[in-house]
């Protein structure tokens, strides 16, 4: 019907089309610039805190559960977002409190990705019973609630980063193995990978530089639902005590100190701490979610 | 399909001895129960006296084979820390857990369902714009923030301001009914006013999820050609949305809230441990952290019996819904 | 000639999308009298379908019946009726019966479901009165043991029962006309036959007026009383079946005929039309078929109007009488 009408569209690489594609869309754009903010509150949070949360010797008790805008004692500073039990600036907390949620969550994620992929191709590739035995265990690892087995695994583990690390690990891969291998399924039937194997190219060779690029619109979609999942789980953890040690608080960790004064009105400890998570996560989720339209493979070709 | 259920069952039961072993080996390594029962100052005798009549100073694969003993029979063994069997524990605190996670499904539902519809009647709308940039917000603040927020809303900021608004209960169950022996909430007035919260809490996820769910749905149904031919007909609108696109959408969500509901109860672990509800979540965070070794194993069982019961529930709903499902079965 | 079932003038019905006005129908003219069969024939884009779809007031935005098309069903004005009046009228004195049959039955409603709703949108009887009905409609199209099919889903019924299905559902208050949109293109040919057969005799018996759209042209030379030839959204040539057929006087009607294989053109190179539809977003200036006429003039830069070139032949051509 249109075929007269048709005008002839400028050439733009594919980034390029995402890229405008992507800006077209005012909420998504808003969500990257919540995330710019988080990343970059994270990543500067020792020069730009008011204080270091983590040097106790410079707190000063008696500035302890200040509300938002007070001065401290000896008058040097401005709590604005107020100071916790233990009289933490509120603000520098939730600046370090950032940096190590975001940390566990991209972390997690990238080597979840790793795994995840390495197994769906591989299953992919194989076929037959590896194929059968690998998407068994990767069914049974999602027909599990993630928070209840990172609780289990958290509780076999213990404490610390590495171990909230491993257990984010283990209960995402199983999400990446599943797409890259449904995503490499599609694209092993095509007509170059057989001409790739045809021309007797080693399998690593067509599965990584062949089949690999093709998954990936679909992995980076899943990566961002996953990283805003997995920063929220983290915060979970932590909220529950099986997450991270006091020693390096997440924001979960702040926000679990703030409820016992909660019921007291000293609503800031807990409040402030949510609205930075919850800015990161909704972050992550605006954007992925316009992301995942723009990046459709639909509407690549 | 008795294929399929014997082949599911018997997954289960791998899973189910897989896990146990890893959870048995892993709080066997990571702590010792007796240290945390039993005060330090006690003697290395008494100590191993309690080691012994808890079966502990046995090597673990021992422990592990006489617990796999008694697990056959029904017996999980007793909690260290309250004495009672570990079964009985958590199906104590189940009715609480169930009623929690029932009422907050019918709340998302409540809400979710005609949301999700009018999102995807008029896509345009600024309604619709508000609704779908709230279910983002749904599924992305954490759980247990939303929790607290509440708590701080509703039990502490407008209870002081405003003067007369009732100030809603954050914790613990309330007032209780014995029903066929199960003590609920859901049927007295304070329980009710204490269930509220937490299941609001739990709602918002699953209500975000139904949101998108009815709306992708509707917007995938409305263009299609029956919709048009119902309009052909001329059927009032009315029984054009509620019945022929209603129908379709139920399906999906269908499906989703029976997999939804044990995501819930796992959910429930935070929910109740933000309110006190006394629910088995809550049990099983304690027994976690005090290291209630067959607690936690209990609840594991439990659960992976439950999940398994709950997909198969999922299937056969779906093939209920669904005439085009029920035929392909019956013909294998 | 007895006062129309059905009078169409002026109908216009533009869709009004981001990258401008397409005017899918512009302009068309019709009358379909009592008991008469009219074939709406075009290709695709043409606007038949579009224009099927105005006379039951069924266009979805961005489209709209502009200001000043007029189309009266025994002389009610439907275009200025109101929503609730227009439901009325859907279904019970006008009905439509759709191309795919495989899509318009809702897949998880029971055909008795689908029936039942019918009747009593439009008359307040019990639901066993309603049962009867749909019963009877089901015998009436030629359904073996309707009991049985009336409890059954739509996908246990192959294409062709789900077409008589429509076909009954539209039937079931008698209407005054059936808006019938390619039923049997999506069909076997055999089926087709039977459809075609079963519709002819129903219009034949019940006095029922029928719209029978098509991009087929052998289909509605063998049914219709009259045919009508839409191109880019307007009538090109209108006239009794046997006139246009034998008698062609546009060339775009020409080209048509000429494309359908017959024991004639055995042998012989099919006769087609050259280039393609124009978009109905820009149209030309003039007659749209100029760019694809083989006899274009200069005279063609101007739009011709619909004339009677016989007694009861319209043709919308600078050379109809020339060619």
């Amino acid at each position: 019907m249109s075929e007269t009408s048709l005008v002839a569209p400028k050439p733009q690489t594919p980034f390029q089309r995402v890229v405008s594609d992507f800006c077209e869309d005012k909420l998504a754009v808003f969500g990257l610039v919540l995330v710019a903010l988080a990343l970059f509150v994270a990543i500067f949070a020792p020069w730009i805190s008011p204080q270091n949360p983590f040097d106790i010797g410079s707190l000063d008790l008696l500035d302890a559960k200040a509300p938002p805008g007070s001065v401290s004692g000896d008058g040097k500073l401005t709590y604005w977002l107020g100071t916790d039990g233990q009289a933490r600036d509120m603000m520098s907390a939730i600046f370090y409190g950032m940096r190590t949620s975001l940390f566990v969550g991209f972390v997690s994620v990238v080597a979840a990705l790793g795994i995840g992929v390495v197994v769906g191709l591989v299953a992919a590739y194989a076929g037959g019973r590896t194929d059968a035995l690998l998407m068994r265990i990767v069914d049974i690892m999602l027909s599990f609630p993630a928070i209840l087995v990172a609780l289990i695994l958290l509780s076999v583990l213990g404490k610390g980063i590495d171990k909230v690390l491993i257990a984010l690990i283990l209960v995402q891969w199983a999400y990446f193995a599943r797409a890259a291998r449904s995503a490499a399924l599609v694209e092993r039937n095509k007509e170059y990978v057989e001409a790739a194997a045809c021309l007797a190219l080693p399998p690593s060779r067509i599965v990584f530089r062949h089949m690999l690029p093709n998954c990936l619109p679909s992995l980076i979609v899943i990566a961002t639902i996953t990283l805003a999942r997995a920063i929220a789980l983290e915060a979970t953890l932590s909220f529950l005590g099986v997450g991270v040690p006091v020693t390096e608080p997440s924001l979960g960790m702040l926000i679990s100190n703030g409820f016992e004064f909660l019921m007291s009105g000293s609503y800031w400890i807990s409040f402030f701490p949510g609205i930075a998570l919850a800015i990161a996560i909704v972050g992550i989720n605006l954007a992925g979610d316009h992301l995942r339209d723009v990046l459709n493979p639909r509407n690549l070709r | 399909m008795l294929v399929y259920i014997i082949r599911r069952l018997m997954q289960a039961a791998l899973v189910m001895v897989v896990m146990s072993a890893l959870v048995f080996a892993g709080i066997f390594m990571i702590g010792d129960p007796v240290a945390m029962m039993i005060s330090p100052d006690a003697s290395d005798i008494e100590r191993d006296a309690v080691r012994a009549s808890l079966g502990l100073d046995k090597p673990l694969w021992l422990q592990y084979l006489a617990f796999v003993n008694a697990a056959v029979h029904g017996d999980f063994g007793k909690s260290f820390l309250a004495g009672q069997p570990a079964m009985q524990l958590i199906f104590e605190r189940m009715p609480a857990t169930l009623e929690l996670v029932f009422f907050s499904t019918v709340i998302a539902l409540a809400l979710g369902l005609p949301m999700g519809v009018y999102a995807g009647l008029r896509p345009k709308s600024v309604g619709a714009k508000t609704i779908m940039t709230g279910s983002i917000l749904g599924f992305s603040l954490p759980n247990f923030w939303v929790g607290l927020m509440l708590i701080m809303v509703f039990a502490v900021l407008l209870p002081d301001l405003i003067p007369g608004f009732p100030r809603l209960p954050a914790s613990g169950r309330g007032a209780t009914v014995n029903v066929l022996g199960v003590r609920l909430s859901l049927f007295t007035a304070d329980g009710l006013l204490h269930l509220l919260l937490p299941a609001l809490t739990l709602a918002l996820y699953k209500g975000a999820l139904i949101v998108r769910l009815a709306r992708a749905t509707a917007r995938e149904v409305l263009p299609m050609d029956y919709v048009k031919f119902a309009r052909a007909k001329g059927l009032s609108e009315n029984r054009i949305v509620g019945v022929h696109v209603l129908k379709n959408i139920m399906i999906p969500i269908a499906t989703v809230n029976g997999l939804e509901f044990g995501q819930s109860v796992a959910f429930a672990v935070i929910t109740e441990t933000v309110f006190a509800w006394p629910g088995m979540g809550k049990l099983l965070l304690d027994s976690i952290l005090l290291l209630d070794r067959p607690v936690v194993v209990a609840y594991l069982m439990i659960i992976v019996v439950f999940f398994v019961v709950l997909n198969l529930l999922v299937d056969l709903l779906y093939s209920v819904l669904d005439p085009r499902v029920r035929l392909e079965s019956r013909a294998t | 000639m007895s006062t129309p079932t059905l009078s169409v003038t002026n109908l216009r019905t533009h869709f009004f999308t981001k990258e401008g006005v397409a005017k899918a129908v512009d302009g068309v003219d019709f009358d379909v009298a009592p008991g008469e069969i009219l074939g709406l024939v075009g290709e695709s884009g043409s606007g038949k379908t579009v224009t099927g779809f105005s006379i039951l007031g069924l266009i979805d935005p961005p489209g709209r019946i502009v200001e000043g098309s007029s189309i009266r069903l025994n002389g009610e004005e439907l275009t200025k009726a109101k929503p609730d009046r227009l439901r009325a009228i859907r279904g019970a004195e006008i009905a439509m019966i759709f191309q795919d049959p495989m899509m318009t039955l809702n897949p998880v409603l029971r055909v008795d479901t689908q029936m039942i709703e019918t009747v009593q949108a439009h008359l307040k009887v019990s639901r066993a009165e309603a049962l009867a009905r749909s019963r009877a409609a089901l015998v009436q199209v030629g359904i073996a043991s309707p009991d049985e099919r009336l409890r059954a889903y739509p996908h246990q019924f192959s294409g062709g029962m789900r077409q008589r299905v429509a076909i009954a559902i539209a039937l079931l208050h008698k209407p005054k006309l059936i808006v019938a949109d390619e039923p049997t293109t999506a069909l076997d040919v055999t089926i087709q036959g039977q459809i075609l057969f079963e519709a002819q005799r129903l219009c034949r018996d019940s006095g029922t007026s029928m719209i029978w759209v098509t991009h087929d042209l052998a289909v509605v030379a063998g049914l219709a009383d009259r045919i009508a030839v839409m191109y880019a959204g307007r009538i090109v040539e209108i006239g009794r079946t046997a006139d246009v057929i034998e008698r062609p006087m546009h060339p775009y009607t020409k080209g048509l005929i000429g494309s359908v294989p017959s024991q004639n053109t055995r042998g012989h190179k099919l006769a087609q039309i050259p280039g393609m539809t124009p978009s109905l977003l820009k149209l030309p200036a003039g007659c749209s078929f100029k760019s694809r006429c083989p006899i274009a003039v200069e005279q063609c830069n101007t739009m011709p109007e619909l004339v009677e070139h016989r007694p009861g032949h319209w043709a919308r051509c600078w050379r109809a009488i020339a060619a």
